[in-house]
């Protein structure tokens, strides 16, 4: 599905990442980990090719991302955005069936997508404030109307700005089986998280990163481990087996 | 169910509100035509016209190209100011904030002043208020173009500087005019529809039709930008060229606006406001209603300024920001809760 190969981004003389080599296969749901400022949004702003790498290459579907028509794109991939701020008075639905702007050529929406748009807002639970002004809504509210948007974009690839900020456990894991259920349907998920325990029962592969650099990738199992968890965030860890069989994650209050 | 009986409603209302002010607008035409020194049933200006009956020449000569300019020029303000606001994401964006405003407004004094308002003829003053206000819109543009990519906040910036830079122009050309310009100067500040000839409507209308069509096409484009540069990117719009179009209508309209009346506020800013508290926010409905709006809120303040003290006659800059204002206030207080700013 996607490849990045030898992807580095640079500021300046600051690397903001580099050295990703990353192959993620269709139907598997990534995760990319890692403390504050440590590249995650940048990676997948290189990944949706709003961002040139600076070295490297980026491959969709075997076809470098840079190569693509902004609207062709947008019918393969969707990104949802970590803060969002809108100043019009737009209501829910409307901005969920922005999503739909792809597709449209300047046209009005049709049924379809009106179908489209009610059954994203249906999946995150969002119907019953589809006619509410969008920015009257909670940020949790916020959040989840914004993933009935990029749902209703109908992708191939989803990338998500930590998508569980501002919401409660209820919807967490309400969005992050959304996300299991999108990648068993065929499409792939990659989505940068910071709580490593949803991380660690969702994903099927993680990409720990610390200072742009990848420290470890592959399965929960193999990432999440006590050194490289100390050393990627500086604090030490417990790490238990959940009774599920995933690794379970503690900051730990001993600090010898 | 109930959600495709909402929206269709939704919809409903707003062609309801777009076909009321398409209908608005010629009755309005009519009106403003025919009212004046010369008193003129509106209802009889087509038998008038067809026959060439008494009036006529009152018609054709003195108030149609008036009022026909004037709905030019509210409708490019209009619609340049809804566009705008939509790029910078901003509810009271005005369309002189890219500088083409106050750029022209410099090319025109300086043109009053060290040249002579005579100069070229009636085609001297607009024809440098045009230039110098496509100039410094360029200079704004180019201030902020950084590797063939263009910041809104800079444009924004760029916009500030650059205004700031022909108001001290425009100060300074004050300073030095004499009596005689000076009152030439202000007329043509605050605006107005005095010099209003078919030959001025003949050159204002294809750059409104050509302006209209480039503004009006970029609304979806819009609609994703609300959410934000980097969001519409990811919905597949192609910002460069949704912001170099953008700026181009709304420099070539304001321009346009600006040369054919002089500088003349808050059309720009009300008439999107209004559209908005009528029927939301979606562009392909705000641009549109803007234009047709604008044309209707020009028609009728022009009416004003040349009635209400004749025959003397108001700059209708005047009248906007008096009717403008407290309109505004009203939509403010009654909509608070609905109103972001």
């Amino acid at each position: 599905m996607i490849e990045l190969e030898e992807v580095g981004y640079r500021i300046g003389k600051n690397w903001l990442v580099r050295d990703i080599n990353v192959t993620i296969e269709k139907g598997t749901l990534w995760g990319i980990v890692g403390p504050n400022g440590a590249g995650k949004s940048t990676l997948l702003r290189l990944i949706s090719g709003e961002l040139l790498p600076t070295t490297g290459e980026i491959r969709l579907l075997d076809k470098p991302i840079h190569k693509y028509e902004p609207k062709e794109l947008a019918r393969l991939r969707a990104y949802l955005q970590q803060k969002r701020d809108l100043n019009f008075p737009f209501t829910t639905l409307e901005i969920v069936l922005f999503g739909r702007h792809p597709y449209l050529n300047g046209t009005k929406e049709t049924t379809t997508d009106l179908l489209i748009a009610k059954e994203a807002l249906r999946q995150v639970e969002a119907d019953m404030f589809a006619e509410r002004l969008y920015p009257t809504l909670s940020g949790g509210e916020a959040s989840r109307v914004d993933i009935a948007r990029i749902l209703t974009q109908a992708p191939d690839l989803f990338l998500l700005d930590e998508p569980t900020n501002h919401l409660d456990p209820r919807h967490q894991v309400q969005i992050l089986n959304l996300c299991k259920t999108v990648c068993d349907g065929g499409k792939t998920v990659i989505t940068a998280i910071h709580d490593l325990n949803l991380a660690s029962m969702y994903a099927d592969q993680l990409l720990l990163l610390k200072e742009g650099i990848p420290i470890a990738c592959g399965p929960p199992e193999v990432v999440l481990t006590l050194d490289q968890l100390s050393e990627t965030y500086g604090i030490p860890f417990e790490v238990l087996s959940h009774p599920d069989g995933y690794p379970w994650v503690m900051p730990s209050l001993n600090t010898s | 169910m109930t959600l495709f009986v909402s929206v269709l409603r939704k919809m409903q209302k707003r062609t309801k509100i777009l076909l009321t002010l398409i209908g608005l607008l010629p009755i309005s035409i009519c009106v403003a035509a025919g009212i004046g020194a010369y008193q003129i049933l509106p209802w009889r200006i087509p038998e008038i016209l067809f026959f060439r009956e008494d009036g006529f020449a009152v018609l054709v000569h003195v108030r149609f190209p008036r009022v026909i300019l004037s709905a030019a020029v509210g409708a490019m303000l209009a619609i340049s100011g809804a566009t705008l606001q939509g790029i910078f994401r901003n509810p009271l964006a005005d369309p002189g904030l890219i500088g083409v405003t106050a750029g022209a407004g410099l090319g025109a004094t300086l043109w009053i002043v060290l040249i002579g308002g005579g100069a070229l003829g009636v085609w001297g003053l607009p024809i440098a208020a045009f230039g110098c206000g496509i100039l410094v819109t360029i200079g704004v543009w180019k201030i902020a173009e950084e590797q063939g990519r263009v910041r809104t906040l800079t444009l924004l910036l760029a916009g500030i500087a650059l205004n700031s830079f022909a108001g001290a122009g425009i100060g300074l050309m004050t300073f030095l005019a004499d009596d005689e310009q000076l009152r030439s100067l202000t007329f043509w500040l605050l605006g107005g529809f005095g010099g209003a000839t078919w030959h001025v409507v003949f050159v204002t209308l294809p750059i409104a039709a050509i302006g209209l069509l480039v503004l009006s096409r970029q609304a979806a484009a819009l609609n994703a930008m609300s959410l934000g540069e980097s969001e519409a990117y990811h919905l597949g719009v192609s910002t460069e060229t949704l912001k170099r179009w953008a700026v181009f209508g709304v420099a070539l309209t304001v321009g346009a606006a600006v040369s054919a009346a002089g500088g003349i506020g808050f059309v720009g800013l009300v008439v999107p406001h209004l559209l908005r508290l009528l029927g939301g926010a979606d562009h392909r409905y705000v641009l549109p209603g803007s234009a047709v709006g604008g044309a209707i809120l020009l028609v009728s303040a022009d009416l004003f300024s040349r009635t209400v003290v004749a025959p003397a006659e108001l700059p209708v800059g005047i009248v906007t920001a008096l009717i403008g204002g407290p309109f505004f206030l009203w939509l403010l207080l009654k909509f608070k809760r609905e109103v972001f700013l």
